[in-house]
């Protein structure tokens, strides 16, 4: 098929007109679903918060199954596949596989979505995200989600090509780029996921349709938590690769070593799929030692990934300021960042969030026994906005204001909201992750609509603190809501009103990577280490506060009644 | 070069890897290490472990076990509703059965003794959340968890319901008595 090639003046990269297209509707088709899952974000608050109250019981939980399907599944996908794309065709500089079968992909995940949704806000489907049986939805609402996940699969698939490709095109010589690997992790992770999710919600669809009479409780977890938690994994690389991105475009930031940071990817293909089994920890149905093997990723191999990802991030940051003379002290580097362009400042606080908030949080709450004091409390969605939401989101959030004039040719509006709007995003989904647990940690329920327990044949007084924690869970959520508001209105108000940017030459032809010559490469090799103080200095900080928090809730744990 | 262009050197894996690299993997492995022998230690030596102890079983099966048990041992009735309260036999076997939208029905525990309590679900699942001790577990119909507990101090107890169960989830609230 003829295309074009478009080279970025700006960035100098290569946008393929297919790939540019299926990146710019993809991106745009997320947003759409980030607005619907915030005004969701925004009645499920207010309902929550105890003062308030919004909603009526069946709205509210009607509300919450669309927020969780439509950040969860829909924002977070489209983005992704955007991503996708960009990892393969525009590093690599090479036509997109296969673009028919990337719209396909694409139309019938828009479709899918709809039809969820449709199937939801009639209401006859209020059976929240996780949509555990026997609660029987309308048969349509899995059917939706079936038809993203094909789409899914074959966007998946389109990505695979392209680096196929890219390989037979040679418009690369040796290894993929570390950002286009870590979203090959992502892909194949999400191969895997999205099997999962077909070998639950096909059955599952059948079941609703009549045809299957029962499927048991049980094995319906632990196959949808293969989709449910696996789907997290996906981000987790997809997010790690954007830090990645962000800051070999931001500080030209190489990685310490292509070794361990590969390494790392590998360890989250091997072992994080076992994360299904954190949902599974008071259940019934499996044994202690299942629980303990799997719930560690296999003994921890995907944290320690993880653990390599904070270091080695931060660390490559460090080692290119440092490079760029800034080298006064532990963290002029840091001081010296650009702090005012919200590509980098949504990326620091996506990294400290994750690894402060999100990741030891995760850790604690998938410790066998400490799940008991944990497990569906409103601690759950507190661990999980500090992960997916103020991780993975707020890195999609902030690669965006790069890709608004890279890939839409687009100015910014309003650049001075632009630089506020990570820090009211970031921080106060921050804090409101924090008050969550807080919550959580107090016994108080996740998906529940009324603390006050109305209609109870006994009465329950939840201690004060819940409901201050509570209190201030609808104040940082409504301040949450706000900044992602405004993160919409921005990114859409720039795509419609910004300034129209020169979109650069066009070829017929790819120009394939130039290859470094052999002194560039003699340079690179070893000589120019860089020793990175301020780096370990924050990686023994994260690692002081998560054992210190790990043993808290081993104490807490030895005071509960006793059980056997 | 950078992350985003391939390695400028084609045998990156050939390249030496930092000592501060090195020293921060072994730090990460240790403590995973650490962590996971920590779940190991508890369920030797700590007090607090789920049981493993589960059973497949239906409804009717499960509903005419707990009616037996409650037949059996009730002691008194409470709340216009005359919900049953049962004094769980010392060191016996007692069933709390989880259903739209109640925990049936009320027990009676002491304090320092050792039960068999045994969970399971009539309907749809729900989540057995013990407040203000904050122990959850999930109930699950179809399985018979039989979970041995000792209570450690007096008191009244509530056991929220967790998991949604539907339009009256919130007002599914049951108790529990520790003498």
């Amino acid at each position: 098929m003829a295309t074009t090639y478009r080279t970025c003046p700006i960035s100098g990269m290569q946008f393929e007109d297919q790939a540019e297209k299926l990146m710019r509707w993809n991106a745009v088709a997320g947003v759409l679903w980030l607005l619907v899952g915030g005004v969701t974000a925004l009645l499920v608050i207010l309902t929550r918060w105890p003062a308030i109250k919004l909603l009526p019981a069946d709205q509210f939980y009607l509300i919450l199954t669309a927020h969780g399907i439509d950040m969860l599944i829909l924002w977070i996908l489209f983005f992704e596949m955007a991503v996708l794309y960009f990892a393969s065709s525009t590093l690599l500089r090479c036509r997109i596989a296969t673009p028919k079968i990337a719209w396909l992909g694409f139309w019938l995940m828009v479709v899918g979505g709809i039809i969820t949704n449709v199937a939801i806000f009639q209401g006859e489907s209020s059976v929240m995200f996780t949509s555990y049986v026997p609660m029987q939805a309308k048969p349509h609402f899995y059917l939706g989600i079936i038809l993203v996940a094909v789409g899914a699969l074959l966007g998946t698939c389109v990505f695979f090509g392209t680096l196929v490709v890219a390989k037979k095109d040679k418009t690369y010589q040796g290894s993929l780029p570390l950002v286009t690997f870590g979203a090959l992790t992502a892909a194949i992770i999400a191969t895997f996921t999205i099997l999962s999710g077909a070998g639950i919600l096909i059955p599952t669809f059948f079941w609703s349709m009549g045809w299957i009479k029962e499927i048991d409780a049980q094995l319906y977890r632990m196959v949808w938590w293969g989709l449910g938690h696996s789907s997290q994994q996906i981000n987790v690389a997809a997010h790690v690769s954007v830090w990645y991105l962000t800051a070999a475009v931001l500080f030209n930031a190489k990685p310490l070593s292509e070794k361990v940071s590969r390494f790392a990817f590998l360890l989250y293909i091997l072992f994080l799929q076992l994360a299904s089994a954190h949902h599974l920890l008071s259940d019934p149905g499996m044994s202690a030692e299942w629980k303990v093997l799997n719930t560690s990723y296999f003994m921890y191999f995907a944290v320690m990934a993880s653990m390599i990802h904070g270091f080695t991030v931060p660390g490559a940051i460090e080692a290119a300021q440092r490079r760029k003379g800034f080298t006064n002290g532990m963290f002029e580097w840091l001081r010296k960042a650009p702090w005012g362009n919200p590509v980098f400042s949504g990326m620091f606080i996506s990294l400290v969030s994750f690894g402060f908030l999100g990741g030891i949080s995760g850790v604690v709450l998938g410790t066998e026994q400490i799940n008991m004091l944990m497990h569906n409390t409103f601690y759950v969605p507190g661990h999980f906005h500090t992960t997916v939401v103020s991780g993975t989101t707020l890195a999609f959030m902030s690669i965006t204001f790069l890709l608004v004039p890279v890939l839409f040719r687009r100015e910014l509006i309003l650049p001075k909201l632009c630089q506020i709007q990570p820090y009211l995003y970031g921080i106060s989904m921050g804090v409101l992750g924090l008050v969550m647990m807080g919550a959580g940690t107090l016994g108080v329920s996740r998906r529940h609509w009324d603390m006050a327990f109305s209609g109870a044949p006994f009465q329950y007084e939840w201690p004060g603190a819940a409901y201050l924690m509570m209190g201030l869970t609808g104040i940082f959520g409504v301040l949450a809501v706000i900044g992602g508001g405004l993160w919409i209105l921005l990114i859409v108000g720039s795509l419609l009103f910004g300034k129209k940017l020169d979109g650069g030459k066009v070829s017929d032809k790819p120009t394939p990577i130039p290859v470094e010559t052999q002194a560039a490469s003699a340079v690179a090799h070893g000589s120019d280490h860089q020793p990175v103080p301020g780096t370990v200095v924050l990686a023994l900080l994260l690692f002081v506060t998560f054992v210190l928090y790990y043993f808290v809730n081993w104490k807490y744990l030895s005071e509960v009644w006793l059980l056997s | 070069m950078s992350a985003i262009l391939p390695p400028s050197d084609r045998l990156w894996w050939k390249q030496p890897i930092d000592k501060v690299e090195w020293a921060w993997i072994g730090i990460a492995f240790v403590w995973g290490m650490i962590m996971f022998a920590m779940m190991i230690y508890w369920h030797i030596y700590g007090k607090q472990n789920l049981s493993n102890e589960a059973y497949k079983t239906t409804p009717e099966l499960f509903a005419a076990k707990a009616e037996k048990f409650i037949a059996e041992n009730t002691i008194r009735t409470e709340t216009d509703q005359d919900i049953p309260v049962v004094k769980v036999p010392a060191g016996g076997d007692g069933y709390l059965i989880a259903r739209l939208w109640a925990w049936y029905p009320i027990l009676e525990l002491e304090e320092g003794q050792t039960y068999k309590i045994h969970l399971s679900s009539m309907d749809y699942l729900h989540g057995f959340s013990l407040q203000p001790v904050n122990i959850n577990i999930e109930v699950i119909p179809g399985y018979e968890h039989v979970v041995k507990m000792t209570p450690t101090k007096k008191g009244t107890y509530a056991i929220v319901c967790n998991e949604y169960c539907g339009i009256g989830h919130h007002s599914m609230l049951g108790r529990i008595y520790v003498k």
